[in-house]
C-alpha cells in the first residue's frame, strides 16, 4: 500500500476515462460506473484511517519520483496529521456527491466524467508536497468547477460560473508568482515543500511578508474570506446539489489548508506579523457579517452558503491563535463543517428536487409531512448551530479556548456570533418546518432510500465526533502542535531584519 | 566556417526546395486541371522542407552567402516550426470552402514563397538581408491576405496591411541606416563590436534601435505597431490568418532576437546577456510587452467575432512572448522558443476549429459556436475547449507549461511589476476565452443552427495538435531542451 495516496488520487481519473468510453444513452451504467470508482477512495481513507500513526508529526505514506529533473520538479505525495483530515473527508464526500447526484438528467456522462476529474484534483491537492504538482491540482480543480455549475447549474449559473473562475485564477496567479519566487529565493531552486519548510529560517523578513500576501490572497479567495468572498453566494446559489456539497465541503477548506501547510511552516515570520490582521480579525469579521447576511435570506441555499463563510471564520481564528488549542479546533472546525454542511446543503437539495424552488417563506409546516427528513434534518441543524453533543460545538469552543488566550475583545465578539447563528437557523427553521401546513405540500414524499444513504452516515459522524472529538483529534494533534512551535520559534534574526 | 555563394548552396536545401517548388507549382498550374494537386505538391514539399531543416540539426554551422544568413541551432529551430506553421496553414487551406475557386495554383505558390522568407528572417545576420527577407514576406502576405477578391474585408485587409507595412518598413530602413552611418558596417558582428567599442553614442543608437523596432514590432504585432493585425486577421481568409498569427509572429521573433542578442549585445558567458551601454532597449520592450498584453486582451474581451478575437489573442500572446525577451538571459530566451512550440500548437488548433465551424455553418462569430456540443460538435468543442484553455494558461494543458517558463524567467531576475502585470492579464484572457467555451457548452443551440459535421483531414490535425497541447502539459522536458540546445548563436 505504499502508492496508496497515488491510487486515491489517480482511480477517479480513470474512472473519467471510462465514463467517457460508456454509451451515452445508458444513463444507469453511467452512474453506478462513476459511483464504482469512488468506491475505492472511500475503502483507502478507511484503510487510512486505520493505519495512520498516530504519534509523528512527520509524513506518511511519501512516495517521491523525479518528474522533470532539469527544474527539480517531482512527483511527491505524502500525508500528515493537517492534510489526512482533508483526505478523508474527500473520500468520504465524493461518493456521497455521486450518488446525491443520479437525478441529474442532463448530459449524463459528461456530468460523471467532470465529477470524477474533480475528484482526482481534490484528492491531488490534499495529497501534494511538491508546489509545482500542488499548484496543478489545484487548477486541473477549476475546469470540471467551470462546467459543473456552468452547465448544470441555476438559471445564473453563466455568471456564477466565470465569476468563480475567474476569482479563483486570480488568486491562483497570484500563488504562481509566489510560487516562483520561493523557488528562485533559496540556493536549492525546489518546488519541495519538506525542504522549503526546512529553509524558512533563510528568507528576510520582507520577502516573507509579499511572499505570504500573495499567497494569503489566493488561499482568502479560496475560503472565502471577507472581502473576497462575493463569488460564494452566487456559486452556491446556482451550482447542482452535489456541486454545492463538494464546493462547501471540500473546495472552501482548500484555502485554510493551504494557509497552514505553506503560509505558516514556510514563512513563519509573516505568520507571526500578519496573523492578527489578515487572520484573527479578518476571521472574526467573517463571522458576524456571514452571520448577518445568512439572517437577511430568503433562499434557502443562500442562507447556507453565508452560514459557510461565518464558520469558515472560525477557522482563521483559530489559527491565528497559535495556540495548541486554536488550531487544533480550527482544523476540527474544518472537518465538521465538512460534514454538517455537506448535510445541510444536501437537505436542501432533498426539497428542492420536490418543490422546485427554495424560497424560506414558501414553506411551512413540513415536519408533520415528512418527519423522517425532519428528524435528519434536525441534527444538521443543531450541529450548525454548536449545540452542545454535537461535533462543531466541540470545534467551536476549542477555538474559543485559544481565542481567549489570544486576544479577548475578538473572542468576545466571536462567541456572541453564536446567538446570531442561532437566529438564523432556528427562523428558517421555524418558517419552514413548523407552523401551518402549506397545502401546496402537503402530499411532498418523504426522503427516499438513495437519499437516506446519502444523509445518515454524515449524521452519524456528527454525533459521533458530538461526543467522542478524539476520533479526530489524535490524527491530528502531534502534527498540528508540531507546525504551531515551529511558527512560534520563529524568532527574527538580525540578518532577517535587515536584509531586502 | 565561412562560405561562399555557390559552397553555400549546398548547406541550402531546404531553402532550394522550396525555390524549387516555387518555380515548379508555378508552370505546372498552367497544365494541371485538378488543381487540389497542387495543394498535396506544396503539403509534399514543405513536409520534405522542414524535415531537411531538421537535418541541419547538429551539423556544420557557420556563415553561409558571404555572412549574409547564418546556419546554426537557432536557425534551424526557427525554420522547423516555420515549416510546421507553413504545414498547418497548407493543410487547412485543402480543406477550406472559403478558397475553393481563388486560383488555388499563385496560391500555394506564394505560401511556399513567403514560407521561404520566413527561413531567410530566421538565419540573416546582415542588416541588408534582414530587411529583403522581411520585405519579402511581407509583400506576399499582401497578396494573400487579400486574396479572396470578391470580399470586400479581404481586400480591405490586404490595403491596410500595405500601407501600414511601408510605413514600418520605411522607419526600419531609417533606423538601419543610422546604424549603418555610426559603424560603416551592416553585418550583425562587426556592427555589434563597433558600437560596444565606440561607446558613448547612446542616444542616436537608442533612437536607431526605436526605429527599426517598428518594423520588426511591427511583424510580430507588438502595442504600438499593432494596429494592422486585427483588420487584416479578420478579414484575410482563415489558413492566412493563421499563417500569420504562428508564422510570420515566429520568423519575427526570430529575427528580433537575432538582432538584439548576438548583434549588439554581449554575452556573459554565465547564461546572462549584458545590453549595450548607454542604451536601455530592455526598458523600452518591458514597456512595449505590458502594452502589448495589456491592450490585446482588453481589446479582445469585447470581440463578437471569434477570428478577431483569436487576433487580439495573439497581440496579447507576444506580449507574452516579450516577456521572456526582456531579462537578457538565456533562461528567457529558452522560455520564449518554447513558447512558440507551444503557441504554435494550441493557436493553429484553435483556427482549424475555427475553420471547420466556418466550413459548416459560414460564420465565424460566436453565434457561430452556440451549442456546438450539443448539436453533433462535442470532438471540436472539447479540442476548442482544450486549445482555449490552454492559450489562457491553465494546467495541465501545455499552455500552462509556456507561461510558467515565462514567468519564472521574469521573476527570477525580480522584475515583480511585468511579473504582476502578466499574471492579471492571464486572468483578463481567460474571460474573453471562457466565453466561447460558454457558447459551446453552456448556450443550447437554436432552431437553424446546422448539425455539425467534421471532415477527416481537418479532424486528425486537431487531433494531432490536441495530443500535443495535453502531453507537452505533463511531460515537456524534450521540447524544453531542444528550444535549450537552440539558444546558440552563430558569430557570438
Amino acid at each position: 500500500m505504499e502508492n496508496i495516496l497515488t491510487y486515491m488520487t489517480f482511480i477517479p481519473l480513470f474512472g473519467m476515462f471510462a465514463v467517457l468510453a460508456l454509451p451515452r444513452d445508458n444513463y444507469n451504467l453511467i452512474r453506478w460506473t462513476a459511483l464504482g470508482f469512488t468506491i475505492p477512495g472511500l475503502i483507502m481513507a478507511i484503510w487510512l484511517y486505520a493505519n495512520f500513526d498516530r504519534t509523528t508529526e512527520g509524513m506518511q505514506f511519501m512516495v517521491r519520483h523525479e518528474w522533470i529533473p532539469r527544474y527539480n520538479i517531482q512527483y511527491i505525495m505524502g500525508i500528515d496529521g493537517l492534510s489526512v483530515t482533508m483526505v478523508l473527508l474527500t473520500g468520504l464526500l465524493c461518493p456521497i456527491c455521486l450518488l446525491a447526484s443520479f437525478n441529474i438528467e442532463k448530459g449524463v456522462k459528461g456530468y460523471f466524467a467532470l465529477f470524477l476529474l474533480l475528484n482526482a484534483g481534490m484528492m491531488g491537492v490534499f495529497v501534494s508536497l511538491d508546489f509545482f504538482l500542488f499548484y496543478i491540482f489545484w487548477e486541473v480543480m477549476l475546469l470540471p468547477m467551470y462546467f459543473l455549475i456552468g452547465i448544470w447549474g441555476g438559471p445564473r449559473r453563466e455568471y456564477a460560473a466565470i465569476k468563480f473562475f475567474l476569482y479563483t485564477l486570480l488568486g491562483s496567479v497570484l500563488m504562481l508568482i509566489a510560487m516562483l519566487a520561493l523557488y528562485f529565493h533559496n540556493d536549492l531552486h525546489t518546488f519541495d515543500m519538506l525542504i522549503l519548510m526546512e529553509q524558512s529560517g533563510t528568507y528576510s523578513r520582507v520577502f516573507q511578508t509579499w511572499t505570504w500576501l500573495a499567497l494569503f490572497i489566493g488561499f482568502a479567495i479560496k475560503i472565502p474570506a471577507f472581502p473576497f468572498h462575493t463569488w460564494l453566494p452566487d456559486a452556491h446559489v446556482e451550482a447542482p446539489t452535489a456541486v454545492s456539497v463538494i464546493l462547501a465541503g471540500v473546495l472552501l477548506k482548500m484555502g485554510t489548508y493551504g494557509i497552514l501547510r505553506l503560509c505558516f511552516p514556510v514563512l513563519p515570520l509573516a505568520t507571526l506579523d500578519m496573523a492578527f490582521w489578515a487572520l484573527a480579525v479578518l476571521g472574526t469579521w467573517n463571522i458576524v457579517y456571514g452571520a448577518l447576511c445568512a439572517m437577511a435570506q430568503e433562499d434557502m441555499k443562500k442562507l447556507v452558503a453565508y452560514s459557510s463563510i461565518s464558520h469558515m471564520g472560525y477557522v482563521m481564528l483559530g489559527m491565528a491563535t497559535l495556540t495548541p488549542q486554536g488550531i487544533n479546533g480550527a482544523i476540527l472546525q474544518m472537518f465538521n463543517h465538512g460534514t454538517v454542511t455537506a448535510m445541510l446543503f444536501l437537505l436542501v437539495g432533498v426539497i428542492y428536487d420536490r418543490a422546485h424552488h427554495r424560497d424560506i417563506n414558501g414553506f411551512g409546516g413540513l415536519a408533520s409531512v415528512m418527519p423522517r427528513y425532519t428528524g435528519i434534518m434536525a441534527i444538521a441543524f443543531f450541529a450548525a448551530m454548536g449545540l452542545p453533543g454535537l461535533s462543531a460545538f466541540i470545534s467551536e469552543v476549542l477555538v474559543l479556548i485559544g481565542a481567549w488566550q489570544y486576544n479577548k475583545p475578538l473572542t468576545i465578539i466571536a462567541a456572541t456570533a453564536v446567538i446570531l447563528t442561532a437566529g438564523y437557523m432556528l427562523w428558517m427553521l421555524q418558517r419552514v418546518w413548523l407552523g401551518p401546513v402549506n397545502e401546496k405540500y402537503a402530499n411532498m414524499e418523504d426522503v427516499t432510500t438513495r437519499e437516506l444513504v446519502t444523509l445518515v452516515p454524515l449524521a452519524i459522524i456528527v454525533m459521533i465526533l458530538g461526543v467522542y472529538p478524539h476520533a479526530v483529534l489524535d490524527l491530528i494533534n502531534p502534527t498540528l502542535l508540531a507546525l504551531n512551535e515551529s511558527v512560534l520559534s520563529a524568532a527574527p534574526t538580525v540578518a532577517q531584519l535587515v536584509a531586502p | 566556417m565561412d562560405l561562399g555563394n555557390i559552397e553555400s548552396l549546398a548547406y541550402s536545401v531546404p531553402e532550394l526546395l522550396l525555390a524549387v517548388a516555387v518555380v515548379a507549382i508555378l508552370m505546372l498550374d498552367l497544365f494541371v486541371k485538378r488543381k487540389d494537386v497542387l495543394g498535396v505538391i506544396a503539403l509534399f514539399v514543405i513536409v520534405l522542407a522542414t524535415l531537411a531543416a531538421k537535418a541541419q540539426g547538429g551539423g556544420d554551422q557557420g556563415w553561409l552567402f558571404n555572412r549574409m544568413v547564418a546556419l546554426d541551432s537557432f536557425a534551424v529551430f526557427f525554420k522547423v516550426i516555420l515549416g510546421l506553421a507553413s504545414f498547418g496553414t497548407i493543410w487547412m487551406s485543402l480543406g477550406s470552402k472559403e478558397l475553393e475557386n481563388e486560383h488555388p495554383g499563385e496560391y500555394y505558390v506564394l505560401v511556399l514563397a513567403s514560407t521561404l522568407g520566413m527561413f531567410y528572417m530566421a538565419s540573416a545576420t546582415n542588416l541588408l538581408m534582414a530587411y529583403l527577407a522581411l520585405e519579402f514576406v511581407s509583400q506576399t502576405s499582401y497578396i494573400l491576405s487579400g486574396f479572396l477578391r470578391g470580399n470586400r474585408r479581404s481586400s480591405e485587409a490586404a490595403l491596410k496591411y500595405l500601407i501600414y507595412g511601408g510605413v514600418a518598413s520605411a522607419a526600419m530602413v531609417y533606423g538601419m541606416s543610422l546604424l549603418f552611418g555610426l559603424t560603416g558596417s551592416l553585418d550583425y558582428t562587426i556592427l555589434g563590436d563597433q558600437l560596444s567599442a565606440a561607446g558613448g553614442n547612446g542616444p542616436i543608437v537608442f533612437i536607431a534601435i526605436a526605429l527599426m523596432l517598428a518594423g520588426f514590432g511591427y511583424k510580430i504585432a507588438m502595442v504600438p505597431f499593432h494596429m494592422w493585425a486585427p483588420d487584416v486577421y479578420e478579414g484575410a481568409p482563415l489558413p492566412i490568418t493563421a499563417f500569420l498569427a504562428v508564422g510570420s509572429k515566429a520568423a519575427g521573433i526570430a529575427l528580433l532576437v537575432r538582432f538584439f542578442y548576438p548583434g549588439i549585445s554581449e554575452f556573459n558567458g554565465d547564461g546572462t546577456w549584458t545590453a549595450l551601454e548607454g542604451v536601455d532597449w530592455p526598458s523600452l520592450m518591458i514597456l512595449a510587452s505590458m502594452a502589448t498584453m495589456t491592450l490585446g486582451n482588453l481589446a479582445a474581451l469585447r470581440q463578437d467575432n471569434v477570428k478577431r478575437l483569436l487576433a487580439y489573442s495573439s497581440v496579447a500572446h507576444a506580449g507574452y512572448m516579450l516577456m521572456g525577451f526582456v531579462v537578457l538571459s538565456d533562461d528567457g530566451l529558452t522560455a520564449m522558443l518554447f513558447y512558440t512550440v507551444v503557441y504554435y500548437l494550441m493557436n493553429l488548433g484553435a483556427f482549424m476549429v475555427l475553420l471547420m465551424v466556418l466550413n459548416n455553418s459560414g460564420r465565424e462569430d460566436l453565434e457561430g459556436f452556440r451549442g456546438l456540443a450539443w448539436r453533433g460538435g462535442a470532438l471540436p468543442a472539447a479540442a476548442m475547449a482544450i486549445f482555449l484553455f490552454s492559450l489562457a494558461g491553465l494546467p495541465p494543458f501545455a499552455g500552462f507549461i509556456g507561461k510558467f517558463y515565462l514567468f519564472a524567467a521574469v521573476v527570477q531576475e525580480e522584475m515583480w511589476l511585468l511579473a504582476v502585470v502578466g499574471g492579471l492579464n492571464s486572468v483578463i484572457a481567460l474571460y474573453y476565452y471562457a466565453r466561447i467555451v460558454k457558447a459551446m457548452y453552456l448556450e443550447n443551440p437554436v432552431d437553424g443552427d446546422p448539425i455539425m459535421t467534421s471532415d477527416l483531414p481537418n479532424s486528425i490535425l486537431i487531433g494531432v495538435m490536441v495530443t500535443g497541447t495535453v502531453v507537452f502539459g505533463v511531460y515537456w522536458a524534450p521540447v524544453v531542451e531542444f528550444a535549450e540546445q537552440s539558444i546558440q548563436f552563430w558569430g557570438r
